[in-house]
């Protein structure tokens, strides 16, 4: 099984990653012999085994609804490479675009 | 041709934690911008999330209260895309195993009632908040991970108006439930629609598009009726109708096409590893069951039952669960259960309106109205001396005991009293009382009238209108 050039660029899309032309070829390579690697597993007969979502067997981790400390804005925003003292600031994003 | 439109809405409510879904952060809505984040809700890498339980518990009170079958097993997914507001990269949401599935709502028709089957209830999160300003788009992240329901309905819908009826519905059982303000203002209530048309008699659905961007039920209303309008006139113009995603856009009241698809239906889920399934037990779902509070359509008819009102009133009074909290409050003791449903109906909500308050806002606490009418029903003031106590105590925000004691206002009720005041005025009046002996008898209500003017409506209307009478019916000059 491999990956074709096209859903390398969706994926890359996706992730809003731009590539040059030598890192489509290099990924879609990669890409497809993970997949093929992965593919291997298709040769078990696994009819007859639950399949495993998680690999702990325990549930129901919860935490009471109490509130703890956050963090101080002047630390949130310490790493931020734009910002405004209250707002993280981020290049214009229009919805309809 | 005749069409039909079909609809089905996707709600998102915002719950009332105290903290968010996933992390200890405050979830207090208004509070200055990123001072309520955390590692966990801004995705720092290594920091994990823990469920919340109210979380779950909330999820079971939306199941039960719209008749969902709740899932005993269920987990987390992640659903994937990129935006400046959701800093990990991805939503934590529920997939293929909502908590809740298979339920339904009831709504008002002039046909009756009709049901409104939901397909899903899931917890998943919130994201962040973008503002898009003239250099560059400003995020506050204080929304992150705060716990949210979505409900999804089938395509059951059928007008504009029944999406409306449904949203109300659905907002009125949710608020009873005490899970979720469902303020559309504050963004705790948001509404996505998707909608298709067909030919009446049509089995399969048409082509459907989705809307966003409403933000009131009224803005649902328009949105829908705009859209099934276009696709309608698509259709009959023999143009095929292209699924797509529309904004509305409440100044130029269009639905306008999102330029680009986004690739948006892409989100790759996948079950979120940092996260374990939640299972629930016969206990658990019994515990819930058992501070479920009344629901809007058993509190109905226990009102028209219990009390004795009339649909019409039971209906208003248990619109919101306040009103009816408060008039139970209210009526708690007090003999008279027409004369409270009268006064709140008229009175508390007419104050409720002009100062565009909620009821627990309202200055006159429920004792203080049952106070006041106590004074009503046991002949101490007037109907119209308890309407002046009344818009005195919701100014000065004093008792009516203190009012009517400070002011004297209580009634004329002694005989002797009224009767000296009475012939003074019928002394005064020759012409009227020649006129009423004449055959004018509705001179006696300006009589009336005089002499609440002379008691600034605190004489006794019986006994008043009794002494009157005797008055003017005698013959002899």
């Amino acid at each position: 099984m491999s990956i074709s050039r096209e859903e390398v660029l969706h994926i890359a899309k996706l992730a809003r990653l731009s590539l040059t032309e030598e890192e489509v070829e290099m990924y879609t390579h990669q890409l497809g012999e993970i997949l093929n690697y992965i593919q291997k597993l298709n040769e078990l007969d696994v009819d007859n085994i639950e399949p495993m979502k998680h690999v702990l067997h325990i549930v129901n981790v919860l935490r009471d609804d109490k509130n703890l400390p956050s963090l101080s804005r002047e630390d949130v925003l310490k790493n931020a490479p734009e910002h405004d003292g209250e707002y993280f600031k981020v290049p214009k994003v229009l919805k309809t675009e | 041709m005749n069409w039909e439109i079909v609809i089905g809405l996707e709600v998102h409510v915002q719950l009332k934690t105290q903290s968010k879904a996933f992390c200890g952060c405050k979830t207090t809505y208004g509070s200055p911008p990123n001072s309520q984040t955390c590692p966990v809700c801004l995705g720092y890498p290594g920091a994990l999330p823990v469920l919340n339980r109210e979380v779950v518990n909330s999820a079971i009170k939306a199941g039960l209260a719209t008749h969902s079958k709740i899932r005993y097993r269920s987990g987390f997914a992640r659903k994937n895309y990129f935006y400046p507001d959701l800093p990990k990269g991805y939503q934590i949401s529920q997939y293929t195993d909502p908590i809740c599935y298979d339920g339904y709502i009831q709504i008002p028709t002039e046909e009756g009632k009709k049901k409104i089957g939901l397909i899903r209830i899931h917890m998943e999160e919130d994201a962040g908040k973008s503002m898009h300003t003239e250099n560059g788009t400003l995020i506050d992240l204080n929304r992150c991970g705060i716990p949210l329901l979505e409900i999804v309905s089938c395509p059951d819908i059928r007008s504009p108006q029944e999406a409306y009826t449904y949203l109300t519905t659905l907002k009125q059982i949710i608020r009873y439930t005490g899970i979720s303000d469902c303020n559309m203002e504050e963004g705790s209530l948001r509404c996505d629609a998707n909608l298709s048309v067909r030919p009446m008699g049509e089995k399969t659905l048409g082509t459907r598009t989705e809307l966003k961007n409403m933000n009131s039920f009224h803005g649902v209303e328009k949105a829908l009726a705009y859209e099934a309008n276009r696709q309608i006139t698509c259709l009959e113009a023999g143009e095929p109708i292209e699924q797509q995603t529309l904004l509305w856009n409440e100044q130029t009241q269009r639905a306008e096409p999102m330029r680009s698809k986004e690739e948006s239906h892409d989100y790759r889920y996948f079950p979120e590893p940092d996260l374990v399934d939640v299972q629930l037990t016969d206990a658990w779902i019994q515990d819930i069951k058992a501070v479920m509070p009344e629901l809007p359509e058993e509190r109905l008819s226990r009102f028209i039952k219990h009390y004795g009102l009339s649909e019409e009133d039971s209906l208003v009074l248990t619109a919101e669960h306040e009103i009816a909290d408060y008039f139970e409050a209210a009526v708690q003791g007090f003999q008279d259960i027409s004369l409270m449903n009268h006064w709140i109906r008229g009175e508390i909500l007419r104050i409720l309106k002009e100062k565009q308050i909620s009821i627990d806002q309202c200055p006159i606490s429920p004792k203080a109205l049952r106070d006041l009418l106590t004074y009503l029903l046991n002949k101490k003031i007037t109907p119209q001396t308890a309407k002046t106590v009344l818009d005195n105590m919701v100014k000065t925000g004093e008792s009516a005991d203190k009012i009517i004691e400070k002011k004297g206002l209580l009634s004329i009720t002694s005989s002797e009293e009224l009767d000296a005041l009475i012939r003074n005025i019928v002394e005064k009046h020759p012409e009227e009382v020649k006129k009423y002996r004449q055959g004018k008898t509705q001179l006696l209500g300006f009589f009336m009238g005089q002499v609440m003017k002379a008691t600034k409506g605190r004489a006794d209307q019986k006994i008043t209108r009794h002494i009157l009478q005797r008055y003017l019916d005698a013959t002899e000059e």
